[in-house]
């Protein structure tokens, strides 16, 4: 029996739940279908940056609309999901790499953009006392910072569904077609119908995406992540590095954090990933030069998440090209996190106004021709 | 002494130096094949033979028998040409059969043709209330103590529980002089007549006399109270009483000490963070791997033997250790086979060794309220979580132990979850309606042990510091 509704969402990560919920708060009824369940790949267990610094302009408004959502996130989920708000810190390890820093915020300056903020050493130490005194400064994005990944996914998904959204959990979504101008799709014996599609299946997207003539250049990553028994609380922003593959986040708890964008082997079929020590051990160097309080830490856990990654690093969202009532909200690239809240609020826009005030136009899929992949 | 693997490939790796891990490395390697052994101990022995090699207790009857059977084990492994490494952490296997291990304080990676792995078991959880507190321990810890120091409880002291184990541990501190106050049997009323139609192969079994004759011997010099069905330790940050109800009526007693046991359950920590498929045990109430006749787990290359594999004891494991090493052989070096014990004399010495197991199982099979904790009590002393924070949780929508993690962080401490593993599990499942198999149990990654920042940041460099974007 097909069950009709306003939207069917595929994807329970972030971006699908946040989405849901925010086509529930427009008063539609979505359906929110997952695989596994919410939260279980990348948007459960990143490092749980809420980043502004750093980011590619293009994403820029996105980022930007997402924080304001983030400093009000109780009020929305009834939740904290362990926000909090010490800032952002990249950190210069040379002078040649202050210089970049100082040419990206003079360009972002140029652009409009005064989030970031070039900080001297002065600063740098004021912000981060425990870092290397040879670091000659760097950016700070002061409204930044973290929250608790799996918290958050899962509060998205609770909320959404307090406010009439159905969730299917356990069972991917199969067989999703178009007829008479409705999308279709199978969650086991249920079949939903609405006039909307959402793609919001992280990893798995780019498949649904091709299966239905959009084909996209994306791969699956696994970024890896460490986090580190208690430590002595010693620093407050996430800081992450200009020229190493590193961030890095002490917790309230004194647990520390441990990431950066080495990659483990993705087994997509499994759900598994086979972690590479070798290049996590890099990060272990990388920490231990900077910060010696950390040396006798000791590591409890290493993971990775499932993730995509488009080939220019920036996301796939927008309504399709191809297809009415098919939108693409995926290729995150390892940052989307921070992105979640804001994403599903302006796709709920896109969806039910059919525009929104947010600048997203450059992250169409049509960017992409059958020439490019 | 810091003592590295001498090569970065083998044939074969077993892990862990119990009754399994010694005979799987002696007929690995008596076969020809290269051969390492890893063990976390500063000797041989496991838990069952534990300082079989350096024990201060001589006077062979105090520890057993069955304990010395191990000296003959580690003859014929020292007899082979098996490299063996002891405190030797293994931390981290994965489904390419890379193996991290951390010796002296510094790791080293290897990789192996064939895993064995024998890590043996751990003992199950005992949650009742006041079991965090300090004077609260396993009967485990206490044996530990036992065998590689001879060291005794000398103050008010109370086991509580059930299983062949108990009454062992029970039978040694009393050899060896110690202190046993009071024994409360936890073993359920029931479970004598649930057992009574596997009792036969258990008369037949080498553990009736011995078992039998050990609980006469405890017996007669401690006060035994049977058919316990409530247990609480209490005490203001240190043991100081613990109460209890038998037949009705209840009782508390000034205590010191309070071990407690209730059998142990194979230790999946490693075999789970490879990836190897388990399943729900409902007769012994554990994960235990899925396996094939020689033990091959469904990870190609990784066979499990011993009480890892499902607990079946000292004597089973052994066999289980040959067993999977004949295999190892058989693939890897086939011709050579014919030299070991054909695998149906194997098999048939297995069955023997396995003998009264189901009757011991269905006998010793904990009773709920102690794997099923409610109200106050701590299920995961890492993070501090109640049963009824955990109970809290499930009813605003946590699914299963990877879900709670977003609720409570429960298994997201330094244990990793290796404590409360299943206990959580037990209590979800009873709270949702579902079999634990349904449930399912924490995704369990490296490292098994932590290891130190410092000691990763030291492992060798295979490449070039790989400059790239930054991200958060």
């Amino acid at each position: 029996m097909t069950r009709n509704v306003d939207a069917i969402v595929v994807g329970g990560g972030i971006h699908g739940c946040s989405t849901a919920l925010h086509l529930c708060l427009a008063g539609l009824k979505p359906v929110l279908i997952e695989k596994d369940y919410a939260g279980r790949h990348a948007s459960g267990v990143n490092a749980g940056g809420v980043r502004q610094l750093a980011r590619h302009v293009p994403e820029i408004p996105l980022s930007i609309r997402s924080m304001g959502i983030w400093e009000k996130i109780s009020d929305l989920l009834d939740d904290d999901c362990s926000f909090e708000s010490y800032g952002q810190v990249l950190v210069a390890e040379n002078d040649e790499e202050l210089a970049v820093c100082r040419a990206r915020v003079a360009e972002l300056n140029a652009l409009g953009f005064t989030h970031e903020e070039l900080i001297d050493a002065t600063e740098l130490r004021h912000l981060v006392p425990a870092v290397a005194e040879t670091c000659p400064g760097g950016v700070v994005s002061r409204r930044d910072g973290a929250a608790n990944p799996a918290q958050t996914t899962t509060a998205f998904r609770r909320k959404a569904e307090q406010l009439g959204a159905t969730v299917r959990e356990g069972v991917a979504a199969s067989n999703i077609r178009q007829s008479d101008g409705l999308w279709h799709v199978d969650v086991g014996t249920e079949t939903f119908a609405a006039p909307v599609l959402v793609n919001a299946a992280g990893a798995w997207a780019g498949k649904i995406a091709a299966a239905l003539g959009e084909p996209v250049p994306v791969e699956t990553v696994a970024p890896m992540l460490m986090i580190t028994s208690r430590v002595p609380h010693f620093i407050d922003p996430v800081v992450i590095l200009r020229g190493r593959k590193l961030s890095f986040k002490q917790f309230k708890n004194g647990t520390v954090l441990i990431g950066g964008g080495h990659l483990a082997t993705p087994d997509q079929d499994r759900n598994e990933t086979v972690l590479d020590w070798k290049s996590l051990a890099i990060s272990a160097r990388t920490v231990f030069e900077l910060f010696p309080v950390m040396r006798s830490a000791t590591i409890v856990r290493a993971w990775a998440g499932i993730e995509a990654k488009m080939k220019d690093d920036i996301p796939v969202f927008g309504p399709s090209s191809r297809h009415k009532g098919l939108y693409h909200q995926f290729g995150f690239s390892l940052h989307g996190f921070q992105l979640g809240p804001g994403a599903g609020a302006v796709m709920a826009e896109l969806i039910v106004n059919g525009g929104t005030q947010t600048r997203v136009s450059d992250l169409g899929i049509d960017r992409f021709h059958p020439s490019t992949l | 002494m810091t003592m590295a693997p001498k090569r970065e490939a083998y044939d074969v790796v077993v892990i862990g130096a119990g009754p399994a891990g010694l005979a799987a490395a002696a007929t690995s390697a008596e076969a020809g094949l290269s051969t390492l052994l890893l063990d976390e101990n500063i000797g041989p022995g496991g838990q069952v033979f534990r300082a079989i090699a350096s024990t201060p207790v001589t006077e062979r009857d105090q520890l057993g028998a069955d304990y010395w059977v191990g000296a003959d084990l580690v003859q014929a492994l020292r007899a082979s040409s098996a490299e063996v490494i002891h405190r030797a952490t293994v931390w981290s296997l994965d489904r390419n059969l890379e193996i991290a291990v951390s010796i002296g304080g510094a790791s080293a990676f290897v990789k192996a043709r064939r895993v064995i792995l024998a890590t043996g078991a751990l003992e199950r959880p005992f949650p009742i209330p006041g079991w965090t507190l300090p004077g609260v321990m396993t009967a485990g810890a206490a044996q530990t103590m036992l065998k590689s120091s001879a060291l005794v409880p000398d103050g008010r002291t109370v086991i509580a529980g059930q299983g062949p184990l108990l009454w062992l541990l029970a039978a040694q501190i009393l050899r060896l002089g110690g202190r046993i106050d009071r024994i409360l049997d936890t073993t359920e009323r029931g479970n004598y007549f649930a057992a009574l139609p596997h009792a036969f192969a258990f008369l037949t079994s080498p553990y009736f006399t011995k078992g039998l004759s050990m609980m006469r011997e405890v017996k007669a010099k401690v006060q035994v109270v049977s058919g316990v069905t409530e247990l609480a330790a209490a005490g203001d940050g240190q043991l100081a009483s613990v109460s209890y109800v038998a037949g009705g009526k209840r009782e508390t007693i000034a205590a010191d000490l309070l071990l407690l046991h209730q059998g142990v359950v194979p230790n999946v920590n490693l075999a789970m963070s490879a990836g190897i498929e388990h399943r729900w045990d409902d007769l012994q109430l554990c994960w235990s791997p899925v396996l094939d006749a020689s033990g091959n787990s469904s990870v190609p290359g990784i066979a499990i033997a011993g009480d890892g594999a499902g607990i079946g004891g000292a004597n089973a494991a052994v066999v289980r250790g040959r067993i999977a090493a004949r295999a190892a052989v058989e693939a890897l070096a086939p011709a050579t086979a014919a030299k070991l014990a054909p695998m149906a004399t194997l098999r048939a010495d297995l069955a023997k060794a396995e003998r009264g197991r189901i009757f011991l199982d269905t006998l010793f099979r904990p009773s709920p309220q102690f794997r099923i904790p409610s109200g106050d009590t701590i299920v995961c002393r890492c993070e501090e979580v109640t049963a009824k924070d955990v109970l809290d949780s499930v009813a605003i929508g946590a699914t299963g132990p990877n879900q709670l993690k977003a609720y409570r962080r429960t298994g997201m401490g330094p244990c990793q979850g290796r404590l409360c593993g299943l206990t959580v599990t037990e209590l979800m499942a009873q709270a949702r309606g579902k079999t634990p198999q349904e449930i399912g149990y924490y995704r369990l990654r490296a490292p098994v042990k932590p290891i130190t920042l410092a000691e990763l940041a030291a492992v060798p460099k295979s490449e070039a510091d790989v400059k790239a974007v930054v991200r958060g």
